[in-house]
């Protein structure tokens, strides 16, 4: 039985997929995103042993308030750095008909067959994929990120070609991914990927930058202010929407 | 059949006084959505203006706009009064507590002292002569329980382990049934109260007898004057109400009767929606009414509702702050035959918040159950996050105790309409128990002997079944003179400040609840647990009375779904409410308890000393039976679940919760954050939990609103704290930052 390290839960997740959710928050991140909100996920081999049947007895204690849409969201961190912990909590959520949903920034996605077996057995338990596209043009993003988003995209186009339904989710964030030309540019992907079902423009908002201070962490963005309700309408009508 | 009740269905309430029954086999279910709403008309909007006008400039004056100072309030003691008179014409329902809007009322019968307070400490004198009448001619209900105080209990009342004693005030919390002057008009209920009387006892002279004939009297002479009072604003109310319009006001002559004559701490108007919809359909039906002119009379009485007011002492409002008066009313809630009770009048309710917006009064409660139609309950999470102006609560688990014709007839407990009345009894205070337990029944704060003369602890370390015994003995002693103590209190209340208006309202032959109350309430549960799972080492002054605690290693604490935790907390409700039902309580009352502190929760916790969970000395306690500030780390469900857990039948005055959620964490979308609200509340009542209050906003609009309380849009902002609503820059800067750091629940 593989062990899942998780930094923590919430009970009340309401904008991490469909309806209200369990949210899981796994421990341990590849990325270092200069306006991550959660750096104290960041750090591998930290966080709380669990087994699967602990967090699926923990989750569905928050049934009665997950109506027709609710279910659980695994975020982190990074889930698919634990992907073999993720399966078998999905697995064991799946027998109990739970919705499932995966909240990734799909950097640790590789096409060589013996990842593509694990993903895909992954994707077999998974109702929806939420997919962080950050920044389309690679060097960008590697600034952003610390890494290019080759394998991101990638991840993207192999969701598709399973056809997998997908939330693509795009942070605003004041001149690092608001250019219009780069917007443009990944609402061009986007749209050759068929399998999305919605694109969420989220505002960079700053309630993270207490956890750096706790965490003597340098915070990179400390001049940059959260986008204008302009840029982001602008963004929101290259980028987002919606289908059944 | 009388003219009045032409196209009414049933019998049963016909020959007797039966208003469930009326409403059973006569109202419309609405399953529709809230399209067919109508907004202000040009009267509502020139009348709420005016009010709004006078409420900036009550604000600006300190709260208080004008107070009487020559007359007695009574059912009659005013003529007609009028917003404004100039525009009296468009006052669809009328009649003010005095002559003039916002006006107190002089009322001395609950203690001449403390409506004399009232007076002075807002810079208007009441008339001399009312200190000679009410002190040597008539002897007034504060002087009456204060005459037969034991010395223990003014001993306990002043360390505040007992607090909120209806002993200074009207002990409120009766609702009459309003709606019956409506149905039946005066002289039918006079009629049966004159049967009544007639067949009390059967000639021989015992208390019971005696006392009820002279209630009877009583109740007949205040229906008497209703009709009376009515009569000067040119309505004769002898007969049923003819028409919606007159339906309305009937029904609210019944409840200002009730204000012109009590200053209790709350004053519900009760479940008054459901009746009011059968007359405006039968008017809409029978075309002598439009949808805008039904509106218009909701419109109107609801802002009767919010134009309440009464004189009260600074102890009062530091207590119960932002003035409130409870006039609770209630919209929704299913019926025993399996019926939603739902109409377009709950609507209408509703509406009022977006028609002459936000506002704590009336208190708007939701009767809730999942049942209720899909379009009704989003229409009201609407609302909510709108305004957060409304409660919840879960008639499901109250329908069980109570019936389908109940009323809420404080902030959040139950009442039978018509059928009952509860004697309201404050709080005790548990966390300062657990403190006497461990000081050998001294109190912290000002080193009296209060308590049992226990011996105190003295371990470097608290051991938790060293502490439990002890606490056992001290929520014993606490029990008994608790209920004692009300007694006393109920006693002299009926027999000097009696609710005739109210109780004339009620069958004669009522059911009476004895309502304690429980504060300190999570600090207790996680102070035990602290000491059951962590060590707690007290830090003792010279005399070896606590001063703090340290806390060495983590527990586990109630409001994060944690068993270990959350069974302390059902046991020590179970506990305290078993050691209550061994003291007979007076006129054979039932007990029940409460956890409902209001905001009275920043006055408890000045009085209060360190506790073994963390809290420091003087600091809030947290209210109702919300979790400690802090302690809730798994976000807002499981601190839901937490308070879920505790049996609504141990605690049947209620059980509430206060949660303010940020915007930004209930969705993107206005509809995602209707659907998230919704089955927020699906999710919470479907586990038994009792009463939830929802407040949408972040702690930056708070902040803002302390800063810039000048600010237009915060005239009105209105937040709900444990089972009311309050404007918040009514609320003291200490309780404006309490609420502020109470736990705010946001997406990270």
């Amino acid at each position: 039985m593989t062990l899942g390290f998780i930094h923590s839960f919430e009970t009340f997740g309401s904008v991490d997929g469909p309806g209200v959710r369990f949210v899981v928050f796994m421990q341990g991140c590849p990325l270092r995103c200069l306006y991550c909100h959660n750096p104290d996920t960041w750090k591998t081999g930290a966080g709380t042993s669990y087994e699967s049947s602990d967090v699926v007895r923990r989750a569905l204690r928050y049934r009665s308030y997950w109506g027709e849409d609710g279910g659980v969201t695994v975020s982190g961190g990074e889930p698919l750095l634990q992907i073999d912990f993720v399966t078998d909590l999905f697995k064991d959520l799946k027998k109990e008909g739970v919705h499932t949903c995966i909240d990734t920034s799909g950097a640790t996605f590789r096409s060589h067959a013996q990842y593509l077996k694990k993903f895909d057995t992954l994707m077999e338990y998974t109702d929806l994929v939420l997919l962080d596209l950050k920044q389309i043009v690679s060097e960008k993003h590697k600034k952003l990120t610390s890494v290019p988003n080759d394998h991101i995209l990638d991840c993207a186009r192999h969701l598709d070609d399973i056809h997998k339904a997908m939330w693509i989710r795009h942070v605003l964030l004041p001149s690092y991914t608001d250019n219009e030309a780069d917007l443009r540019g990944l609402r061009a992907f986007i749209d050759t990927l068929s399998s999305v079902k919605k694109v969420e423009v989220l505002p960079y908002h700053t309630l993270g930058i207490h956890k750096y201070e706790s965490l003597h962490l340098d915070y990179a963005l400390k001049d940059i202010e959260p986008p204008s309700v302009q840029s982001l309408t602008f963004a929101k009508e290259i980028l987002e929407f919606q289908k059944p | 059949m009388k003219e009045q009740w032409r196209g009414f269905k049933g019998t049963h309430w016909t020959s007797d006084v039966n208003v469930r029954d009326f409403v059973q086999q006569n109202y419309t279910q609405y399953d529709g959505d809230a399209s067919f709403l109508e907004g202000p008309t040009a009267a509502t909007n020139t009348l709420w203006a005016k009010l709004s006008e006078l409420q900036k400039q009550e604000r600006a004056k300190g709260g208080v706009l004008d107070m009487e100072t020559e007359v007695v309030s009574g059912i009659t003691a005013y003529g007609p009064g009028y917003i404004d008179e100039s525009t009296k014409d468009l006052e669809k329902i009328v009649g003010l507590q005095t002559d003039k809007p916002l006006k107190r009322a002089f009322m001395p019968y609950g203690g001449i002292k403390m409506a004399q307070e009232a007076c002075t400490t807002n810079g208007y004198t009441p008339n001399p002569k009312f200190e000679q009448i009410f002190n040597e001619y008539h002897k007034t209900h504060n002087q009456a329980v204060f005459d037969a105080y034991t010395p223990e209990m003014r001993l306990v009342r002043k360390n505040k382990i007992l607090t909120g004693l209806p002993d200074t005030y009207g002990r409120g919390r009766i609702v009459g049934d309003y709606r019956r002057v409506a149905l039946y008009g005066i002289d039918f209920l006079i009629k049966k109260k004159q049967e009544d009387l007639a067949n009390c006892g059967c000639g021989v002279m015992v208390d019971d007898v005696i006392r009820q004939r002279e209630e009877l009297a009583e109740q007949i002479k205040a229906l008497k004057a209703m009709k009376e009072m009515a009569l000067s604003y040119g309505y004769d109310i002898k007969d049923p109400a003819n028409n919606a319009r007159e339906a309305v006001q009937w029904l609210y002559f019944g409840y200002l009767a009730a204000i012109k004559t009590q200053n209790g701490a709350a004053m519900s108007i009760g479940r008054i929606s459901t009746f009011l919809d059968i007359y405006i359909s039968r008017d809409l039906k029978e075309g002598t009414l439009t949808e805008s002119e039904a509106q218009e009379l909701i419109d109107h009485l609801v802002m009767k509702l919010r134009m309440v007011k009464f004189a009260r002492i600074p102890s009062y409002q530091q207590l119960f702050s932002g003035d409130p008066v409870w006039a609770t009313l209630e919209v929704a809630g299913f019926g025993m035959d399996g019926r939603h009770m739902v109409t377009k009048n709950d609507y209408r309710f509703l509406h009022t918040l977006e028609n002459m917006g936000p506002s704590p009064e009336p208190n708007l409660t939701v009767l809730y159950t999942k049942k209720l139609p899909k379009n009704f309950r989003d229409y009201a999470a609407k609302i909510s996050i709108d305004t957060s102006s409304i409660q919840y609560e879960n008639d499901d688990v109250m329908r069980v105790e109570w019936g389908d014709d109940y009323s809420i007839c404080c902030c959040v407990s139950a009442t039978q309409t018509g059928k009952e009345m509860q004697f309201f009894g404050a709080r005790a205070n548990l966390a300062k128990a657990l403190l006497y337990a461990m000081n050998g029944g001294i109190d912290v704060k000002t080193r009296m002997q209060v308590g049992p003369r226990l011996p105190k602890i003295t371990s470097e370390y608290l051991d938790y079944d060293e502490v439990m015994a002890n606490y056992d003995l001290v929520m014993d002693w606490l029990a008994g003179l608790y209920v004692n103590t009300l007694n006393l209190i109920q006693y002299m209340h009926d027999k000097y400040y009696y609710e005739a208006a109210e109780m004339a309202l009620i069958d004669t032959d009522v059911r009476r609840t004895f309502a304690t109350g429980i504060a300190g309430f999570s600090h207790v549960v996680d102070s035990l647990s602290a000491i059951k799972y962590a060590k707690v080492k007290p830090i003792r002054d010279d005399d070896g009375v606590t001063r703090d605690f340290e806390i060495e290693g983590d527990f586990p604490r109630y409001g994060n779904d944690d068993d270990r935790a959350d069974e302390i907390a059902v046991w020590l409700l179970k506990t305290f409410m078993t050691k209550l039902k061994k003291h007979h309580t007076y006129r054979n009352s039932e007990p029940t308890t409460s956890i409902l502190t209001i905001t009275s929760n920043v006055v408890y916790g000045k009085a209060t000393g360190a506790l073994p969970d963390g809290r420091k000395a003087g600091e809030p306690l947290s209210p109702g039976a919300n979790p400690s500030y802090g302690a809730e780390k798994n976000g807002l469900l499981a601190s839901l679940n937490s308070v879920a857990k505790l049996p609504y039948e141990y605690a049947l005055d209620g059980i509430s919760n206060t949660q303010t959620i940020s915007p930004d964490a209930l969705g993107h979308s206005e509809d995602e954050r209707v659907q998230n609200l919704v089955n927020v509340m699906d999710g919470y009542f479907e586990r038994g939990a009792h009463h939830l209050n929802v407040n949408v906003f972040g702690t930056e609009k708070l902040q803002d609103a302390m800063e810039h309380p000048e600010k237009p849009e915060y005239a009105n902002f209105t937040i709900r704290v444990s089972g009311y609503a309050v404007k918040f820059i009514d609320l003291t800067r200490e309780q404006q930052l309490d609420v502020i750091s109470r736990t705010c629940h946001k997406a990270m």
